[in-house]
């Protein structure tokens, strides 16, 4: 198990290694001037070499890439040209945000999918199959910011249960926070519930096939233990795949929802960053990502192993 | 019995009124969409900087008021020497700056200095080029002397950028904003909103809003509910896109258009071939059709212009019949230029609204006569290094939206490549010009030259969707200058 992690966490750090360096290039290459975008049509050519002076984008590329690097390594990622405050406090403050909402998708999806899942494949081609999947399809398909407008009007400003978007904070106390997140997660954890139970379905109908399954079956075993203690955890692993993608991509894929709730995540917080050419932000943002996805990659791998005997003596 | 008759009248009215006064709101919520960069007016050129701290935060030594006209501000009044050269400001006394520090004239000193300096980073350095010196004659006068008169000083001064900060503050406005004016910065949640508070020390007349929060939303779609479910009073200017007919028909909501300082124009490289024949751009004149163009373009309220000058403005003239809309005309001017058969440039486009659905319509009305146009699609910075810095372009749309600009066409190396010695000189006389009739007549003079030399295609003068709670009063309605001057702002009940 030691050797297994060991060589997880190699390949982690050598895919940010590698990540640093493509963020950076194609930062590097991407169009526009930092400092004309922030003093506009106007500028004179004497303000505009001042500024770029003071962001410090005169200096050579190779010695502000690994001025970047090696910050990093310290823990400093830089500060905003933009903003004038730390990139790693803007993070920060988006992180406290975007961590909650996602992990509270993540739950709602995942209580929702993998029983609706399990069910449909449990009582393939019976009407409740039919129902259930016909929902996820239409689940799948549904655009989720057309979804979010439309919570939004039965929620905000019909019922007036609860605000129509934004962030109170949370100083603000717990429960105002959470409430602000709960139309925003609904509307990000259906459409990713309704794949879920897609995968949870395909993959329980697969294992139910199986010659142990049957033998299972064929020893007088119940029809519930067999499905939950022996197909199931057989089945996890694609569904567990998947979990992890959903979990990266609810992290910091959520830009629309959170321009549709005006929320400040880690979405809008780069989505702003690249329009005004903030590419220290950008590049610090997008490092984290990288770094979550390798996390949870790791993460993801270590259950399979936990799930699956077989992987641990394979690694 | 007459008598307790009235005392209970005057009881009940006196009740009433007071309980009004108690029971009128004193907080506002105002929507906006582009959320600042920073909140220093003197460093950037974001309109949204000044949307939220010009005449809240910050105060110049004049300000522009809501009809454009110049207002006296931390300079009460002001002589001007009998050759335009000399200014006297006689600066109000007992103002203080939010973090307690006094205002004087060293820091009006301090903040021309140093917009005006080597090292300065302010998008408006323009403004200050006709300072020769500043000096200080006591705390509460001020002596500002010019190379040569400049008609427009005073108004120049008005301007968001031209700030007047405090030696002690100035390097942390950016994050924490210290300006004289009514409202003091509280807080900013970034990317969520922005809290003002009232400043209790102001010394100018009390503003009747205690608490002002500037919540961004950065999305047309969440702008609607926002407003409509009530987080959201007001937008300066709202992007309500289809569905203001649906505001407009809801009493609850104030729909009031106005016009902005935003010329939008079909830009025009001027030195690039063919576009350097003026029968070229004027049978580009004549393919517009600008009506169309305007009802095309979400919400469909632009107001036709024939050169680059605000409508709304004193000194200006209708230009729009210069060259009317005829394709026929225009097929023929492109014959005679040596384009019988049209043809081919780009189209390159900006990411507004206005730019992108415009850009569709131009670009089949001049197919229409033989120019055929392709769209490339630009994001902002790309299409400031592109187009505004390299002029690599043919054609563009965009909105100019810096008050009275019609001087850009004189600059050298601007991107329209315009280059006009006639119209050069109608500039360098308006800008040693201070008697008003005089500089209209001039403002007029170059309308008409850019008219007929067709620099750009003269499309519309964007306008200003102002949306806000109909107990609302003391909103702006036109813009002037892009900002949110909340100190007559206040609820009827």
């Amino acid at each position: 198990m030691t050797a297994f992690l060991a060589k997880r966490i190699g390949i982690g750090l050598l895919t940010l290694m590698v990540a640093s360096a493509v963020v950076f290039g194609v930062l590097e290459i991407l169009p526009g001037d930092p400092a004309q975008l922030m003093l506009g049509m106007n500028a004179t050519p004497e303000a505009l070499a001042n500024l770029r002076e003071q962001m410090g984008l005169n200096q050579p590329v190779l010695l502000r890439y690994f001025n970047w690097v090696g910050g990093m390594l310290v823990g400093d990622f830089g500060r905003s040209f933009t903003y004038s405050s730390p990139v790693i406090d803007l993070i920060a403050e988006r992180v406290v945000v975007s961590l909650p909402l996602a992990v509270i998708s993540l739950i709602l999806s995942t209580a929702i999918a993998i029983p609706v899942g399990i069910f449909s494949a449990a009582r393939r081609g019976k009407a409740a199959d039919t129902v259930s999947m016909g929902a996820a399809q239409i689940g799948v398909a549904i655009p989720n910011f057309w979804f979010a407008l439309l919570l939004i009007y039965v929620f905000a400003v019909w019922l007036r249960l609860v605000s129509s978007g934004g962030f109170p904070g949370w100083n603000a106390g717990i429960w105002p926070g959470i409430k602000a997140l709960l139309l925003p997660a609904v509307a990000l954890a259906l459409p990713q519930a309704a794949i879920l139970a897609r995968v949870t379905r395909s993959a329980m109908l697969e294992v139910l096939g199986e010659d142990y399954i049957r033998t299972a079956r064929a020893k007088g075993m119940p029809r519930r233990t067999v499905l939950w203690r022996h197909a199931l955890r057989n089945a996890m692993i694609p569904v567990l795949t998947i979990l992890g993608l959903q979990f990266a991509f609810l992290l910091a894929g959520t830009i629309i929802i959170e321009n549709v709730f005006y929320l400040p995540g880690l979405g809008r917080l780069v989505f702003q960053a690249i329009t005004q050419r903030d590419l220290i932000v950008v590049e610090g943002v997008v490092m984290l990502l990288v770094a979550s996805v390798v996390v949870v990659n790791i993460i993801v791998d270590i259950l399979y192993a936990v799930v699956d005997p077989r992987l641990r003596i394979a690694a | 019995m007459k008598l307790l008759k009235s005392v209970l009248v005057a009881t009940a009215l006196a009740l009433a009124t007071s309980s009004a006064a108690i029971a009128q709101r004193t907080d506002i919520v105002i929507g906006m969409v582009l959320e600042p960069p920073h909140l220093d007016p003197t460093a950037g050129a974001a309109a949204a900087i000044k949307e939220v701290g010009y005449a809240n935060i910050f105060e110049g030594i004049t300000r522009i008021g809501p009809d454009g006209a110049v207002q006296p501000g931390l300079a009460e009044s002001w002589e001007i020497s009998d050759d335009g050269k000399v200014y006297t400001f006689k600066l109000r006394t007992g103002v203080k700056f939010h973090d307690g520090a006094d205002f004087s004239a060293e820091d009006v000193k301090f903040s021309i200095d140093r917009a005006m300096a080597e090292d300065s980073v302010n998008p408006q350095k323009g403004l200050y080029s006709a300072i020769e010196k500043v000096e200080v004659v006591d705390p509460a006068t001020v002596v500002v002397t010019l190379k040569h008169p400049q008609g427009a000083f005073l108004w120049n001064m008005g301007w968001g950028e031209a700030a007047i900060v405090s030696p002690a503050s100035a390097d942390g406005n950016k994050e924490k904003p210290i300006g004289t004016g009514p409202f003091k910065f509280e807080n900013w949640a970034k990317g969520s909103s922005i809290t003002l508070v009232k400043n209790p020390d102001y010394w100018g007349e009390e503003v009747a809003l205690d608490k002002a929060e500037f919540r961004i939303i950065p999305d047309a779609a969440a702008a609607v509910p926002a407003l409509l479910s009530g987080d959201v009073h007001a937008f300066s200017n709202m992007p309500a896109g289809d569905a203001l007919p649906q505001i407009e028909s809801d009493p609850r909501f104030k729909v009031v258009i106005g016009s902005t300082e935003g010329e939008t124009v079909l830009a025009t490289n001027n030195k690039k071939e063919p576009f350097d024949k003026l029968e070229v751009r004027q049978a580009i004149a004549h393919a517009l059709n600008r009506d169309e163009i305007i009802a095309g373009t979400p919400p469909g309220l632009g107001v036709p212009i024939g050169s680059h000058f605000a409508p709304h403005h004193p000194a200006y003239v209708d230009l729009t019949g210069t060259y009317p809309y005829d394709p026929e005309k225009a097929k023929e001017l492109l014959a005679q230029a040596g384009f019988p058969d049209g043809f081919s440039a780009t189209l390159k486009l900006p990411p507004p609204g206005y730019a992108r659905d415009g850009g569709q319509i131009i670009a089949s009305q001049l197919r229409q006569v033989g120019i055929n146009l392709e769209i490339i699609p630009l994001e902002w910075a790309d299409w400031l290094s592109q187009v505004f810095t390299d002029k690599n372009y043919d054609l563009s749309i965009v909105s100019h939206v810096e008050p009275m600009d019609i001087g850009i066409y004189a600059r050298p190396d601007y991107y329209f490549q315009y280059q006009n010695p006639e119209f050069n000189a109608v500039m360098e006389e308006l800008e040693v010009t201070t008697d008003e009739a005089k500089r209209n007549e001039l403002y007029g003079k170059a309308q008409r030259i850019l008219a007929e030399d067709a620099v750009n295609g003269f499309l519309f003068q964007l306008p200003k969707v102002g949306v806000w709670d109909a107990k609302i009063e003391g909103m702006w309605e036109n813009w002037p200058l892009s900002v949110a001057d909340l100190t007559k702002v206040h609820w009827t009940e």
